[in-house]
């Protein structure tokens, strides 16, 4: 077979991937781009003005306006970038310490291991939902033991004030995402080499500097594939902020944000900028983890 | 053609479907209705049954559309099939504030029903007139009102009340004394604090009881910025954490029933659905649950409940307008609006019906409360059209901050007046 034969076959193999992702990601994309320049709205679609970049900034009788200046969507910004960074470091730390619990050969381990993945099998719509009753103020569990165990002297309104509503929702990402960490992390820690293990046991290395020394730099590559999945989660999380505290102000991430632009309000304009500017947050977050990947990728 | 944009290509193919498909539109008998009313429970069942009714009269045949509970999803979902010209669904069921953002989407129905409008409330068949055009017939109209648990009232010896004064001093008695005696989860008063729809209607019914207006005026203009609005507002935030529980800023009208409902609380703010279930078999307050008109504000208050409310549109989509349409007249009449008001305890929007023995027989609280049905305080819905959810959205950021306690009422309310400028500047009305 001919160079330019291996190629065209190739080609062949590839198009109808290609063909089904530009009908399903390139396609839509487009589209948000483009009406990311309209003020067009849901009430006729095909009625809509150019705006340029105006839905981003603008200047306008001697102010700024656009989304750049939006004081609801610097404060979606805000909640997004704290979730994210918050719950994906708990769930980093929380993740490696569990997978080097179960990598121990302890009883009752291949247990342990199925039991750790039912929180990530849960659909998250589900598990919010559950939550958010075990968190109800009246009626909720989670009241009821703190009372019984006489931690709080009153029931405590979880989703209600705006400090706890954020901290009750990184709690319940991290009792979510925790798991996938910990699975990748562990698939890493059973393919290292034994023997650097028993060199360091013949040395008498103690086991802090072991893991530091020898553990994390071996398992570098997987945890930086899975931070960098989480934080690509984390960014544009939508589910557990509608269904546990709806448009709260307190909660409310971009993609809630978008949402509300797009549907409630019915802009398809703005609500398209909203999505853009995410969208373009998230290619930078990969093009991180591309940039990431490169030396590890070279030196394996 | 990869370029061609979306609406056209969903037009053209609506065209081919029309096309496709003439038989069933030829045939004036037999066609299938589909109709989106009601989520779960009675309301649900009496919809179905209604609906079957006229389906067994007529020889159609109807599908009803299961729609998610909560309003603000089922207005999503709306939006969306009504934007992709979906005929999917003929018949929606529309909450009281949306004609003037989804009108255009919407059939006329005034000519159909030039017989039936002058017998209904005026207010509802105004709100349901967009441009001239009577776009959805009421159905069942809400107002908000005052829940209490008269057993408690009596043994305390408290009157109900007639002023938010005396509402705030009877729930703080009774919770202080009952949490004594051993009740210690009671709590004076519940309502809907969470930042959505049903925290716009709680706070327009505090603004409008102190004669601090409706957030905006008939004309248009805002003016939510003053002095008795700032009262209202910061009498709300002092019920947080003393007679509310704080819990109350994430509760919706289901949350606060939930506790209502189960003897927690002994005032609480709801829609007269609620009523039908207090007074359920299965009600743990059943028997123990009275009726009022919301409290006045100051001494020259008055009695504010939000008009709410849901309607019957026909799609402008829609493959079968003349049989939906049928559909509508049927829902709507006397007979079944009677047998759902005995049976759910909904409102009609017929006025002679609120003389109608039967129906005070199984809600006495009827005819007490028709002057707050009748002067039922709208939300500025018409004024702002399809704007609206983004003056609610406005609204209910804002009192939620005041009820926090993240901001003060008079802030809070001349921050509410530049979002609101900023959104008439924008939308132009």
């Amino acid at each position: 077979m001919t160079a330019r034969n291996r190629r065209q076959s190739a080609w062949i193999f590839l198009a109808p991937m290609l063909i089904v992702l530009s009908l399903v990601a390139a396609w839509p994309l487009a589209r948000t781009l483009f009406y990311s320049t309209t003020n067009a709205t849901l009430i006729d679609m095909a009625d809509y003005d150019f705006v340029g970049l105006g839905n981003y900034l603008g200047y306008s009788n001697g102010r700024w306006y656009g989304l750049l200046t939006d004081p609801q969507w610097l404060l979606a910004l805000r909640n997004t970038l704290f979730f994210a960074f918050v719950s994906v470091a708990i769930e980093t730390v929380l993740g490696v310490a569990i997978a080097l619990l179960v990598n121990a050969r302890l009883p009752g381990r291949g247990l342990m291991r199925a039991a750790m993945l039912v929180p990530w099998a849960i659909p998250t719509v589900v598990s919010a939902k559950m939550w958010a009753w075990m968190l109800n103020d009246q009626f909720g569990i989670v009241n009821d033991m703190l009372l019984r165990g006489g931690i709080v002297e009153a029931p405590l309104a979880w989703l209600g004030s705006a400090g706890l509503a954020m901290a009750s929702m990184i709690a319940v990402d991290v009792w979510k995402a925790t798991p996938f960490v910990a699975m990748l992390v562990l698939a890493a820690l059973q393919t290292l080499p034994r023997d650097c293990y028993e060199a360091a046991q013949v040395d008498g290395i103690a086991p802090a500097k072991l893991f530091f020394r020898v553990t994390l730099p071996l398992i570098r590559p997987v945890l930086t594939v899975a931070v960098i999945f989480r934080l690509l989660d984390a960014m544009r999380m939508f589910d557990l902020a509608y269904v546990m505290t709806g448009t709260n102000d307190a909660t409310m991430t971009l993609s809630v944000h978008a949402r509300q632009q797009l549907v409630d309000f019915q802009d398809v304009g703005y609500g398209s900028t909203v999505s853009t500017t995410l969208f373009f947050m998230i290619v930078l977050v990969t093009a991180l983890y591309v940039a990431a990947l490169k030396p590890l990728g070279r030196n394996p | 053609m990869p370029t061609m944009p979306r609406p056209r290509l969903i037009l053209g193919l609506l065209i081919v479907m029309t096309l496709v498909v003439p038989a069933t539109r030829a045939a004036a008998a037999g066609v299938r209705v589909s109709i989106a009313c009601g989520a779960l429970g009675v309301e649900l069942a009496l919809c179905r049954e209604a609906a079957e009714e006229w389906a067994q009269q007529t020889g159609n045949s109807v599908s009803i559309v299961n729609t998610p509970n909560s309003s603000s999803d089922r207005f999503s979902l709306y939006v969306q099939l009504l934007a992709s010209r979906s005929p999917e669904i003929d018949v929606l069921q529309i909450d009281v504030v949306w004609p003037g953002m989804l009108g255009s989407h919407l059939l006329d129905l005034g000519p159909a029903f030039a017989d039936r409008v002058p017998g209904m409330f005026p207010a509802l068949t105004d709100n349901n007139t967009v441009d001239g055009r009577l776009v959805a017939i009421p159905w069942y109209v809400d107002a908000g009102v005052l829940y209490y648990r008269r057993d408690l009232l009596e043994k305390h010896g408290i009157a109900p009340p007639q002023s938010w004064d005396e509402m705030t001093r009877a729930a703080g008695t009774i919770q202080t004394r009952e949490r004594a005696a051993g009740q210690s989860g009671l709590w004076g008063f519940v309502f809907q604090g969470k930042p959505y729809e049903g925290l716009t209607c709680d706070a327009l019914e505090w603004i409008a009881s102190w004669g601090g207006g409706s957030f905006v005026d008939a004309d248009g203009d805002i003016t939510v910025n003053n002095p008795l609005a700032a009262t209202a507002l910061r009498r709300a935030a002092s019920w947080i954490g003393t007679i509310a529980p704080r819990g109350v800023l994430n509760y919706d009208e289901e949350s606060a029933r939930g506790v209502f409902q189960t003897g927690n609380a002994v005032f609480m703010r709801n829609w007269p659905y609620a009523w039908a279930l207090a007074q359920g078999e299965d009600s743990p307050v059943r028997g123990r649950v009275g009726v009022i008109a919301l409290p006045k504000g100051g001494p020259d208050g008055r009695h504010a409940g939000t008009l709410g409310g849901w309607q019957l549109a026909v799609s402008r989509y829609s493959r079968h307008p003349q049989a939906a349409t049928d559909l509508v007249r049927h829902l709507t009449s006397a007979r079944i609006q009677k047998m759902r008001a005995i049976r759910g305890a909904y409102n009609p929007t017929i006025m002679a019906l609120y003389h109608d023995p039967e129906i005070l027989a199984a809600n006495p609280f009827f005819e007490a409360l028709l002057p707050s049905f009748v002067e039922a305080i709208p939300r500025p819905a018409r004024q702002t059209g399809a704007h609206y959810n983004q003056v609610s959205a406005a609204i209910w950021r804002t009192v939620h901050a005041v009820l926090s306690g993240s901001t003060d009422a008079p802030e809070g309310l001349e921050q509410l007046q530049q979002s609101l400028d900023r959104i008439r500047h924008r939308a132009r009305w």
